[in-house]
């Protein structure tokens, strides 16, 4: 076991090397960034780190981020709901056409998309408005979250739901106080995806914000193309993107396969 | 049991068919509109018929050329990184602890690089590559290898893959380790009254527990490899030259930047008809599998 334990460790590292080189450049100053090569901070500085947090050009973008990320989150999961458990319990004149439809939206290049979205969100006139990538965003995440839940409402066997039809559960209250406990896992892991595939995506937030509801993966282009390269400042704001999905994975650690197998494992 | 069949059921999904379908069929329209059409720009449109089309499918033209050069750099990538985490994935799957606190922290440093967003994993590589300020481009440098990846094709093209096998090797290995929970101790333990060997455990017993998520790790990295925008682009630009310009890239190029909206829209349209095609090979081999050893319980 110990060759195991070896090829765990070294990938483990592996991942972990870029990580701690982001962390280690975000504690120093520029001038030890583009000095010679040290690796830990000489003179620790956390002055990149508060410059974000007391400009409001910077942290503006996390709170428009959020924002779009938790509409979005909302939106997919509860629409997704009552669909998923309408395709796991029945058939209906073109389930398989419209499930595989859904799919096929969920693999759609967001670059194809870019241009057209431009147009539809300008047209209705939520250009550059956190409601504008959070719609946008359900394009993949509503598809993902039909999918997921799909998945773990099969796992419950139909007798439940026969059992409270006929102890006079109305469906809506059984679907809420009963059902919805019982897939308790599986809206976790649908609302994580969500965020996750929300929180990660950079082409169509972009694209569709201008001042207003900028998102920080966003600002933090802008600055990497603007003359003057502020190293330590990229690597902090790069750095607080990452505490977020740290946070979250905690909690789902024991089902994110799960969701990426589409709830199919 | 069978399903029921309800055609009420419509109603429970009428709202995820109109939300997608906002966001999906109606800037389709949109495209394939522009996809006939050409312009001299203040808004004046006028007809092109299938022009773009013949153009895009024509090797000998400037845009045909272009698009036939990134398509084959997207398999090519899709190729490599398949070629490396697959075996990669299964590898550090198998060397996963069964139990105890060390799974926690495993899991979650796997999963860590997941939920970076995509320009950050761009920019931690294109930090981490230079030869200058970075780790591992000063490393490579001081070992008196010639690494530059804004001016070296092969070095630009390394860096692009093990970003991407930095990025979602994890994916593979997650997938692969839910398949290995799934088998009893009892197998391992009837293997090892026989005793067989290491490798005999892995063909005959974990393999074949593995290989329905294999199915899906592979044609989720496909599409999602064939797809790549973000990192390569914060990454190289797309560079040298044009070396690692994927179709995306180029695409993004000829809508938001020279607003060649005509172009752009026949592109999209056949960019999406390979990833549909693909996408129907996936949901077929998928179902496929479903229904040949019933569906997993969860």
């Amino acid at each position: 076991m110990r060759g195991s334990r070896f090829v765990l460790v070294s990938y483990i590292v592996f991942l972990l090397l870029p990580i701690y080189w982001l962390v280690n450049m975000s504690l120093k100053t520029n001038t030890e960034i583009t000095g010679p090569l040290t690796l830990f901070p000489h003179e620790l500085t956390f002055d990149n780190y508060i410059k974000i947090f007391t400009d409001s050009s910077w942290y503006m973008g996390y709170v428009h981020a959020v924002q779009y990320v938790v509409i979005n989150t909302v939106i997919s999961v509860t629409l997704a709901l009552p669909a998923a458990y309408a395709f796991s319990r029945y058939r209906f004149v073109g389930d398989k056409h419209l499930f595989f439809w859904l799919l096929t939206n969920r693999m759609a290049p967001a670059a194809v998309f870019a241009l057209p979205f431009f147009n539809l969100y300008q047209a209705v006139g939520l250009f550059d408005t956190v409601w504008a990538v959070a719609l946008a965003h359900c394009l993949f995440n509503v598809p993902l979250a039909v999918w997921i839940l799909e998945g773990f409402i099969s796992g419950v066997p139909r007798e439940i739901d026969e059992t409270a039809q006929i102890d006079g559960y109305s469906f809506p209250h059984y679907f809420v106080k009963i059902f919805i406990p019982l897939i308790g896992n599986g809206i976790g892991v649908a609302a994580f995806f969500c965020f996750m595939f929300s929180w990660v995506e950079l082409l169509l937030a972009r694209t569709l914000t201008a001042v207003e509801a900028k998102p920080i993966s966003a600002i933090m282009t802008r600055t990497v193309s603007a003359a003057g390269m502020d190293w330590g400042l990229l690597a902090a704001a790069g750095v607080l993107t990452i505490v977020p999905g740290a946070i979250v994975i905690y909690f789902v650690r024991n089902y994110i396969a799960k969701g990426f197998a589409l709830g199919r494992v | 049991m069978e399903k029921p069949f309800n055609n009420r059921a419509w109603f429970m999904v009428l709202p995820v068919f109109i939300i997608v379908a906002f966001s999906a069929i109606l800037p389709l329209m949109t495209v394939v509109n522009y996809s006939v059409q050409d312009t001299f720009g203040n808004n004046q449109f006028f007809w092109n018929g299938i022009g773009w089309f013949k153009e895009l499918l024509d090797p000998s033209s400037e845009l045909g050329g272009r698009f036939i050069d990134a398509m084959f750099r997207n398999f090519l990538f899709s190729f490599l990184i398949l070629l490396i985490e697959i075996p990669l994935g299964i590898a550090v799957a198998l060397a996963m602890p069964r139990q105890g606190w060390t799974v926690s922290v495993s899991l979650v440093l796997l999963a860590l690089p997941l939920l970076i967003p995509w320009n950050v994993v761009g920019t931690i590589w294109q930090v981490f590559g230079r030869t200058d300020i970075g780790l591992l481009g000063w490393g490579l440098t001081s070992l008196g290898i010639d690494y530059n990846y804004v001016s070296g094709v092969l070095a630009a093209w390394i860096t692009i893959i093990i970003m991407d096998v930095w990025h979602w090797t994890s994916l593979v290995v997650l997938l692969c380790y839910a398949g290995l929970r799934s088998i009893p101790d009892a197998f391992y333990q009837a293997a090892r009254i026989d005793g067989a060997s290491r490798w005999a455990i892995f063909r005959a017993i974990q393999l074949p527990k593995m290989s329905r998520v294999l199915v899906i790790a592979v044609l989720l990295r496909f599409m999602d490899s064939f797809m790549i925008y973000t990192e390569p682009f914060v990454v190289t630009g797309g560079g040298p030259g044009n070396a690692t310009t994927f179709i995306s890239i180029d695409l993004v190029k000829i809508a938001l930047g020279q607003f060649d909206l005509g172009k752009a829209a026949a592109l999209s349209l056949v960019y999406n008809l390979i990833i549909l095609t693909v996408c129907w090979v996936f949901y077929t081999v998928m179902t496929h599998y479903e229904s040949k050893d019933g569906r997993a319980r969860p």
